[in-house]
């Protein structure tokens, strides 16, 4: 069976897919990858199904080794390197290794959370419907915990059929304000409190993990006190406590909560906000129920057409030698964009 | 009886709340889990899962097969029958340890409210309680029916960790905690059952809307019972099974 071995890694890397769903009932939030859009693109470039479980890595990266087998991975979300025997790979592209190769994921230098995909998947156990690892209920991932370095995983393949592929034309980040659905609880705020919320520039906090973001910036008033009979919470759900400052309800959230929800982020912006960085800046705007659901359907049809772009890696000169003459060599560079700005010039 | 007149409430593309109301009240408790149930029996084109709580329902929805006006919809179509469909809850019994190391505030609670322990243990376990929702830690239930002279607000100083288990009460509402964590309750006792054990099937015994009552057991069948229960036994017995209006009625 092909495994690999953590050597070291970020403390918050852990296994995620698409999230488990079912349980919030319970009081089970869905955990699940924070960056959907990068879970994707990872999965279709080493040929799994979209919602395959990766490995997300939260800023800092990590090293491995593979220990048997011959194994197929891709890395996408935050810009960070992915390096194969001392050599980088080129962005958006699966390679191919063998047992003994050493690999590693650099810190993000743009953006938090990459996922590292893996042919075939990772031969854990789903545990009540889904391999994400989520932390408080400690259940997922490698025995309920963050991947730690001497950690084996096991994996489904022992060699992955068919090519390298690579995504020749990743589409532009979306810029702009993040989108947002009013309420439920927009009511609990006034006039002035609602024209602070759109009208102002936030910057996420340091406070900013899998469960939640915390933003500064300018005081929302509340209408009539901040505490509300507890009631179900979406993941994108921006509540409002006592201190004015919003909170963005994230992957690993509660599924009930007590403090008023001025707006939703709608699923289509999720991942681009879970990109933020502490010190980032980030603008709310309101769209309708209809424009939400639309951009969700739009984000589903991008997706589900993504896998039709993707062509076999050698039919692009993207040699790690050629990278590395073009931008690698300062280790601090951002290969992506460099190496696009190359290609139109 | 009325029919329920709820609010819609938008909680972004792929979820919409039905609001019962805004306060903690029986009735609108009971509307929530009556429709939980509905939905459950007949759910609509789309339907991911529902989140019972106090007030309100959250039910979650795949924005590509549905939306919140088709969910709306459906959910209108439910309402004016919701009595029908209703169940004869399920109900639960739950041994407790009260006091000493396994309920350190039970002797402040009862100074506090004038009685003596014994008075407090009785009244805790003489009430029969409906679990309104499920929320904070997995498995960690709120339970409505607390006897209003054991109301009690929480600490001004929570406790960073408190035991699984722990069976407390903050203001007017009694709880069963689940997993280890911290609470600002006041602990009166402590049950071996696990309501969460991912590792047994079912990983969750009790639900939303069904009933507890807590039966007092001496400190001395702690660790056989605890033992038992960490080994997968359930400990909770199911005193009455759930059953259908119309079952109810013959039996």
């Amino acid at each position: 069976m092909a495994e690999i071995e953590v050597i070291d890694c970020g403390p918050a890397t852990t296994i995620q897919d698409a999230g488990r769903y079912g349980l919030q009932r319970y009081g089970v939030g869905p955990a699940g990858a924070m960056d959907r859009d990068a879970l994707t693109l990872a999965n279709l470039l080493v040929g799994n199904d979209p919602d395959e479980a990766a490995i997300e890595f939260a800023g800092l990266g990590g090293r491995f080794k593979v220990r048997e087998g011959e194994i197929r991975i891709a890395l996408a979300g935050a810009d960070s390197t992915l390096t194969v025997e001392g050599e980088a790979v080129a962005p958006q592209t699966s390679v191919t290794l063998r047992a003994g190769d050493a690999f590693s994921v650099g810190p993000a230098r743009q953006g938090v959370y990459a996922m590292l995909a893996i042919a075939g998947g990772l031969a854990v156990e789903p545990m009540l419907g889904s391999r994400s690892l989520h932390r408080r209920a400690a259940i997922g991932g490698l025995d309920g915990k963050p991947l730690q370095a001497g950690a084996v995983l096991p994996l489904r393949l022992d060699a992955p059929a068919g090519d390298d592929l690579t995504l020749p034309d990743p589409p532009e980040p979306a810029r702009g304000p993040i989108r947002v659905l009013c309420g439920p609880q927009d009511d609990h705020f006034t006039q002035a409190g609602l024209a602070t919320f759109f009208d102002s520039t936030y910057t996420l906090s340091r406070q900013a993990d899998r469960m939640g973001y915390r933003l500064n910036g300018p005081v929302i008033e509340h209408a009539d006190g901040f505490n509300i009979i507890s009631d179900g919470i979406v993941t994108g759900a921006i509540q409002v406590p006592g201190s004015g400052e919003p909170i963005v309800l994230m992957a690993d959230r509660q599924t009930t909560g007590g403090y008023p929800k001025i707006a939703t982020i709608i699923s289509a912006d999720l991942a681009r906000f879970a990109q933020l960085r502490p010190g980032d800046t980030v603008r709310f705007q309101a769209v309708s129920q209809d424009e939400a659901v639309a951009a969700a359907r739009e984000a589903a049809q991008r997706r589900a057409g993504l896998h039709e772009r993707l062509i076999p890696a050698g039919s692009l000169d993207l040699t790690s030698e050629r990278l590395l003459a073009l931008n690698l060599v300062g280790g601090m560079v951002d290969a992506r964009a460099d190496f696009f700005e190359e290609e139109t010039a | 009886m009325t029919t329920a007149d709820p609010a819609f409430l938008p909680c972004g593309d792929a979820a919409l709340s039905v609001e019962f109301g805004r306060v903690v009240d029986p009735h609108l408790n009971a509307l929530a889990l009556d429709l939980d149930a509905a939905l459950a029996a007949a759910p609509p084109e789309g339907l991911l899962e529902t989140v019972p709580t106090y007030r309100a329902l959250l039910v979650h929805f795949d924005p590509l097969v549905t939306d919140h006006a088709q969910i709306e919809s459906a959910v209108r179509a439910l309402l004016g029958n919701l009595e029908s469909s209703a169940k004869t809850p399920r109900r639960w019994r739950v041994p407790v340890v009260y006091g000493g190391a396994y309920g350190v505030d039970l002797e402040d609670l009862a100074k506090a409210r004038g009685l003596a322990p014994d008075e407090v243990i009785a009244r805790h376990s003489g009430a029969v309680y409906t679990v309104a929702m499920l929320g904070f830690t997995p498995g960690f239930c709120y339970l409505a029916g607390l006897d209003p002279t054991l109301a009690t607000p929480r600490r001004t100083d929570p406790r960073e960790v408190t035991p699984a288990g722990t069976i407390a009460i903050g203001g007017d509402q009694a709880n069963i905690a689940s997993i280890e964590a911290p609470s600002g309750w006041n602990l009166i006792g402590r049950t071996p059952v696990r309501n969460f054990m991912p590792a047994r099937d079912p990983a969750f015994l009790i639900d939303a809307g069904d009933e507890i009552v807590f039966a007092p057991i001496p400190e001395s069948d702690w660790a056989q019972l605890d033992e038992a229960a960490a080994a997968g036994e359930w400990i909770a017995q199911e005193v009455r099974q759930e059953q259908s209006e119309k079952e109810a009625g013959h039996g």
